[in-house]
């Protein structure tokens, strides 16, 4: 094997972002870094010869990367861009990232790709607030090498002192953030002084040319000795078996191992290790790859749970503290909902406050009441359900995520820690003086959250309110939750997004919980679509959830179309109508299963009235187990 | 993990999103190398079968040799393939150049297939190496109702949490080689002894680096009669790789404008 084969064989190109203000110059150095490490492809260099010419500009090297119409004629780079190169160590790829404040987005979009950064500061113009802020975000990111070039020393007469000054500077700025450059150096990308080669402009330097600065970086080595982090990327049926994959995101795994499923806690082995067409078969994976996997058992699992080692599983919690970089053209604020993704897992999350906001001229922080787009500020986030996650610190992978809206994405963030809500927002959770005990023996039976799921038209709101009258003339206490009751009232300020329908389910929740906790059976009819409404409800609720899946085919809830939604989906005035453009998941593993397409009203509601009588009968009385239960339901 | 299976496991991870989170799904076959590749990929994140619809975008142009292996390999690999003719020439933009408006025609048949078969997540093989606006590709790219690549406004994506949500009426386009280079390609085809079609190897002094239709693909002098000279070949090369793509080199933005308009 030859030198160059030797060189590419096996070894990954290391990433690197060219960060810095707009027009500091990071394009030419990108350009001149292709060009003296021999790097660019034939005839290139009279292409841009030809369209510097045509444009009546002096060579342009920043055209080599901005290949956009609209980024040559304005001189501009809009979005980041990829280029591979070469030193006689290693292959690179340098990520060009945009210095102008409106691209902001693209630059994080590029640095996020990146292992190491170099950070570009024009000689004359010094450190912009733009240069600090690139250098703030590139640690946020979690990059640690850094190299400086401080560029265009030709326009300042190869100024020792200016140098000096600027290298100070950046030193102290970055040393402020825990880093340490690597090299800072003085170059004219232009003319290629201390690029690849020394150059004799600046006899005073005898560090490192940035090119010699790259070769001191590292690749990142993968989290091959953290604890296992696994997030669920999808479920496959394969014959009967059913495969998990996704990617080993820290850790290992060998067929055999325990793992523990989050955030529901349930442990299963590794059975097998699938493949396609691989030489030998795997019974182990490290970080970084993809894998499918077969589990001794069958225990639920599906996207978005986080597989982890059973002694070392993540943090789970409602509410965490997260360092947010915002991208998004509204300001975020407190009482802001949006969801969480981390890994695979995306949860609704209500903003609870702000705090810490830092201002990259100074690095000093204060209390904001907003955070504007490209501002930094830790954001306190309230899940509807707890997230499964590592602090940033302990595992980037699982330590990082989006914030998304209606879809897309609006920020980043790092975890910094889990949070207690109470503790936060300094409340003292308060005793009642009647006790819940106190009013189920009053009642003589105890109080319960009844949720019924299904299709609009499936027949919820029919059975929940006909097991009303039955349990009230029964002599108990009970209460129905319509879903159009409750959006005509204490949901009126929801619409039907992702987000306002979770909060709706939230809402319900809570309320049905506290008549629960009254003492009172809650029927809740609401469609509650998604397996994650429903883990919603279910959190909240806790042990008083019972799931009720009221099921019919959707050609059956379409002929009955009580409220007349099904015609208006059809006629295209309903977006979003859940079965038609929008997904129904049927609940996994149900408390109770009401067929009405294969019963009548009177037996659903016969059936119904049974099983809360049974699993609500007062607690001396001793109940049967849910599983029993459920088997007689379905006989009767 | 040496580079390769690092930018295999890269790639299936991708496929793997795409097909979790969005429905009706499609990869587009050019039945060059890299789509091959990427059909391998394919096989290997779905362990053995590709779970949605393949798509050649037949001009009718493509060399015996291609036709050829499409018809073998459709039928080896268990494909779902769905090959419809692309509308005439004459549907095109006729102020694009000649070149151009070959290429052009795929950019419609690709909106047929959209429109006839209602696809909302399209993979396609390109790489951020082989040309300058590929290079500021995102591996998940919105696309708007009439399929333009809207690169002004191209929305953030940070570490590996792609975003698959299409505009409304649009669709998204999937890039799982967007990471890959024309030499890990070849040296991937290698190791895994994924068939290519005949023409990249050469033939009397000349071989065809970058595959696509009769009248605008070049051959280029090679004496690269396998794999391995082919790998040498490019560890040495200074020539980009779609130099003989005439439809690139009609002028400055003739790619770009191709590209704007929703070609791959």
């Amino acid at each position: 094997m030859d030198a160059v084969a030797a060189r590419d064989e096996g070894q990954r190109a290391l990433p690197i972002v060219i960060v810095g203000h707009v027009d500091h110059g990071k394009s030419t150095l990108v350009g001149r870094l292709l060009h003296d490490t021999d790097s660019l492809p034939e005839g290139k260099l009279a292409q841009l010869r030809a369209i510097s010419d045509k444009r009546g500009v002096e060579l342009e090297w920043s055209f080599l990367l901005d290949a956009l119409q609209l980024e040559r004629d304005q001189g501009i780079t809009v979005d980041t861009t990829q280029i591979w190169f070469h030193t006689a160590k290693r292959r690179y790829v340098i990520i060009d990232a945009p210095g102008h404040k409106e691209f902001l987005r693209n630059m994080v979009t590029g640095a996020s790709r990146a292992e190491a950064a170099v950070l570009v500061i024009d000689a004359k113009q010094g450190l912009s607030e733009q240069s600090r802020r690139h250098a703030y975000l590139v640690r946020l990111l979690g990059i640690e090498q850094v190299a400086v070039a401080v560029n265009k020393m030709d326009l300042v007469g190869y100024d020792e002192a200016r140098f000096a000054a600027i290298a100070a500077e950046i030193r102290a700025y970055l040393a402020g953030l825990g880093l340490r450059a690597a090299a800072v150096v003085p170059v004219s990308a232009r003319h290629g002084d201390n690029v690849a080669a020394a150059g004799a402009s600046m006899p005073w330097y005898s560090g490192p040319s940035v090119v010699a600065a790259l070769d001191g970086f590292a690749p990142r080595p993968p989290l091959v000795d953290q604890p296992l982090r696994l997030p669920v990327q999808d479920v496959y049926r394969l014959d009967d078996r059913r495969i998990l994959v996704g990617r080993v995101e820290s850790g290992r795994l060998r067929i055999g191992d325990a793992l523990r499923i989050n955030p529901t806690g349930r442990l299963a082995r590794v059975a097998g290790i699938e493949d396609w067409n691989r030489s030998a078969p795997r019974r182990e994976a490290i970080a970084g790859e993809s894998v499918a996997l077969t589990l001794d058992e069958e225990v639920f699992a599906e996207r978005g749970h986080l597989l982890s080692a059973p002694h070392a599983p993540p943090l789970t919690a409602s509410a965490i503290a997260a360092r947010v970089f915002w991208l998004d053209e509204e300001p975020l604020a407190a009482g802001r909902r949006l969801q969480v993704r981390i890994g695979t897992r995306e949860i609704d999350a209500t903003v609870i406050g702000l705090e810490q906001a830092v201002s990259v001229e100074n690095l000093a922080v204060s209390n904001v009441a907003s955070l504007e787009r490209g501002g930094v500020a830790t954001a306190l986030l309230h899940g509807v359900v707890p997230f499964a996650f590592d602090s940033f610190q302990d595992n980037a992978s699982t330590g990082r995520g989006v914030l998304l809206q209606n879809g897309h994405v609006a920020g980043g963030f790092i975890v910094d820690r889990a949070i207690e809500i109470a503790q936060q927002r300094n409340l003292t959770a308060v005793a009642p003086t009647v006790t819940r005990a106190e009013r189920e023996r009053a009642n003589r039976h105890r109080g319960g959250v009844i949720w019924l799921t299904g299709l609009s038209g499936a027949g919820k709101s029919t059975i929940a309110n006909a097991t009303l009258r039955r349990l009230f003339d029964a002599g108990w206490q009970a209460q129905f939750i319509d879903a159009d009751n409750m959006r005509a009232g204490l949901s009126t300020d929801l619409g039907f997004g992702r987000s306002d329908r979770t909060e709706n389910i939230r809402r319900v929740a809570h309320v049905a919980k506290l008549l629960a906790e009254g003492g009172t059976v809650a029927l809740v009819a609401l469609i509650t679509p998604l397996r994650s409404h429903r883990e919603v409800a279910r959190a909240i609720a806790g042990e008083d959830f019972h799931e009720i899946y009221v099921s019919a085919d959707l050609e059956t809830c379409r002929a009955r179309d009580p409220k007349g939604l099904y015609r208006l989906a059809e006629a295209r005035e309903i977006a979003a109508f859940t079965g038609l453009a929008s997904p129904y998941e049927p609940p996994v593993a149900p408390d109770l299963v009401l067929d009405t397409a294969a019963s009548t009203v009177e037996q659903s509601v016969a059936t119904l009235t049974a099983y809360v009588q049974r699993v609500l009968a007062p607690a001396e009385a001793e109940a049967r187990p849910r599983g029993e239960l459920r088997l007689a339901a379905a006989a009767s | 993990m040496n580079d390769l299976d690092w930018l295999e496991s890269q790639s299936i991870y991708i496929l793997r999103e795409a097909r979790s989170r969005i429905d009706r799904l499609a990869m587009l076959w050019s039945l060059g190398k890299d789509s091959n590749v990427m059909i391998w990929l394919a096989k290997k994140a779905f362990l053995g079968r590709v779970p949605f619809p393949v798509v050649h975008l037949d001009t009718g142009l493509e060399f015996p040799e291609t036709y050829a292996f499409r018809d073998r390999y459709a039928r080896e690999w268990g494909l779902d393939l769905v090959a419809d003719e692309c509308p005439p020439i004459e549907a095109t933009d006729a102020t694009l150049a000649p070149n151009s408006r070959l290429a052009a025609r795929k950019t419609l048949g690709l909106a047929q297939a959209i429109e006839r078969y209602g696809f909302k997540g399209i993979i396609a093989g390109i790489r951020r190496d082989e040309q300058a606006t590929r290079a500021k590709e995102r591996v998940f790219s919105p696309r708007r109702a009439d399929g333009a690549w809207d690169f002004r406004d191209q929305p953030p994506e940070f570490w590996d949490l792609y975003c698959a949500e299409a505009p409304p009426r649009g669709h998204v386009r999937i890039h799982p080689l967007l990471h890959w280079t024309e030499i890990d390609i070849w040296r991937y085809i290698r190791r895994e002894r994924i068939p290519v079609v005949p023409l990249y190897f050469a033939r009397e002094g000349k071989r065809y680096r970058s595959l696509g239709e009769i009248g605008i693909t070049f051959p280029i002098e090679s004496e690269a009669g396998d794999i391995d000279a082919i790998v040498a070949e490019l560890r040495g090369i200074r020539t980009p790789e779609r130099a003989g793509r005439a439809m690139d080199h009609d002028s400055e933005d003739a790619f770009e404008r191709l590209r704007v308009a929703g070609y791959m």
